[in-house]
């Protein structure tokens, strides 16, 4: 037995609160992030990301405080990404005991920000976040299809899957490890939110073009759907939220089905 | 009352470390530190290090901690975490870095053509979450904590100890490499007891308490 696959609850937080939309958009309160952190910890949680999805940089410092409290009562790995777009920004949110930080729009914008941010705290601490959307041929957006002819493709979009880019998600992954980032954090678009399953060809297609870790995200609707991340994406993490947030399914029974599947998990 | 050093050479976050020891010793006196003075006083002292093994070494050096540490691995109860067990060596293939050389050793990176799982499967580098530890000797930081219980890594390099009776536990990734050493007063561990819930405390509180 060796490495196990882990499990990763996401935390979208606005304005000191959880909350939780569809496609990016239409949000839901899901509750305090300090008491949610708890219970998925007790659930036997193998990490935790916290997205800062506040949308004016006046309210930026919310997230520094809540990742202090969480950091003093739960002692498993954090990430915090969302709104990171200098260094400094890295270094405040280290202190405040983010173990990684994940960078997505300013990658696009400054991919320095990704190698200087590597070259001074290290590739472990950092985790380039991808939001890719299926594109076909023509290069028109196409929804979900993934049984559709030709060699899929993936563009990244940036600004919480409002602004294309052109990137092709696969080329930027490579690129982005290149850089140095240590893990990358791979979201559909076309899933998110859908509760259809993870884009597998996508994860499938990343997971093996890069060597650095892979997390899943996207579409989870069941517990099934994180076992398939795994066996048929080959990420080495799968991600979720809505699913653990309303009470659907415990993080261990999340854990339990993917054991009984073969996927070595700590439990 | 203990008095617990979290040696500060302003190589990232050491809140965790020092949360997770005032978590497990609410008595105890916790000091995250870059003062030498304050290292020679504890009577214990915590040895973390993130990030490259060259710039640890260097801003350890530009604080002029290193007769401190030093002095600490002699004498006093100390725990290195993750780049802090990597230090106690001699070498480090990361920058061809020399380290401390208070163990005999070398620290190398994860071979590329060996990365690879039973079934042939590509495994990812750095090495990270968690991954049993198997324990090779009956230590007292191991005290309450079964054999083959899991902890969180994040690396991407591993030491190769220069004596075998230095190893206290390994893991395997690849291949098995060492992720425990203990000798007399020193404890040290590839992976992060701060970030591995029960089984890291568990650890945490073992030393806390330790007397080599």
């Amino acid at each position: 037995m060796s490495l196990a696959k882990r499990v990763i609850p996401c935390l979208d937080v606005t304005h000191g609160r959880v909350v939780k939309g569809v496609n990016f958009v239409g949000l839901r309160d899901a509750g305090d992030p300090v008491e949610i952190a708890h219970r998925y910890d007790d659930q036997g949680a193998d990490e935790l990301t916290f997205l800062d999805i506040t949308a004016s940089s006046d309210d930026r410092d919310m997230i520094l405080h809540i990742i202090e409290a969480v950091a003093a009562q739960v002692f498993i790995p954090l990430t915090v990404g969302g709104g990171v777009r200098k260094v400094d920004d890295v270094r405040r949110l280290l202190n405040a005991g983010a173990d990684k930080v994940s960078i997505n729009t300013s990658a696009v914008q400054n991919p320095q920000l990704v190698a200087d941010a590597s070259g001074r705290y290290g590739a472990q601490c950092i985790v380039v976040a991808i939001d890719a959307k299926r594109v076909d041929p023509k290069g028109n957006a196409k929804r979900v299809d993934p049984q559709a002819g030709g060699e899929p493709r993936w563009e990244v979009y940036t600004h919480g899957g409002r602004n294309p880019t052109g990137l092709d998600a696969i080329e930027w992954a490579r690129r982005m490890q290149m850089l140095g980032a240590g893990e990358i954090l791979l979201t559909s678009m076309d899933r998110d939110g859908t509760k259809s399953g993870f884009d597998l060809a996508l994860t499938r297609a990343v997971a093996d073009a890069v060597d650095v870790p892979v997390i899943a995200s996207g579409g989870v609707g069941n517990l099934e759907h994180l076992a398939a991340g795994i066996l048929d994406g080959r990420a080495d993490a799968v991600l979720a939220a809505s699913i653990f947030h309303y009470g659907e399914y415990s993080v261990r029974q999340a854990k339990e089905l993917m054991a009984s599947r073969g996927i070595e998990v700590r439990l | 009352m203990t008095s617990i050093a979290v040696i500060d050479y302003g190589m990232g976050n050491l809140r965790s470390v020092s949360k997770a020891l005032e978590h497990v010793a609410p008595d105890a006196q916790v000091r995250v530190t870059s003062d030498p003075a304050l290292v020679r006083e504890a009577d214990r002292v915590v040895f973390p290090g993130q990030g490259a093994m060259p710039d640890c070494m260097r801003e350890m050096d530009a604080r002029g901690l290193r007769p401190a540490v030093l002095e600490a691995a002699r004498s006093k109860p100390f725990l290195g975490i993750c780049i802090g067990l990597q230090m106690l060596f001699e070498r480090s293939e990361e920058g061809d870095t020399p380290g401390l050389g208070i163990f005999p050793g070398q620290v190398r990176r994860f071979p590329p053509e060996a990365m690879k799982d039973a079934l042939g499967a590509k495994l990812k580098v750095p090495h990270m979450g968690w991954n049993e530890v198997m324990q090779t000797e009956a230590h007292v930081l191991w005290r309450g904590i079964a054999d083959a219980n899991r902890y969180y890594f994040v690396h991407s390099f591993y030491v190769e100890a220069g004596k075998p009776e230095l190893v206290a536990g390994y893991s395997i990734y690849g291949f098995p490499f060492t992720c425990a050493v203990a000798q007399d007063n020193i404890f040290a561990v590839q992976f992060h007891p701060e970030k591995s819930q029960s089984a890291g405390l568990a650890l945490l509180a073992n030393f806390v308490t330790w007397k080599p």
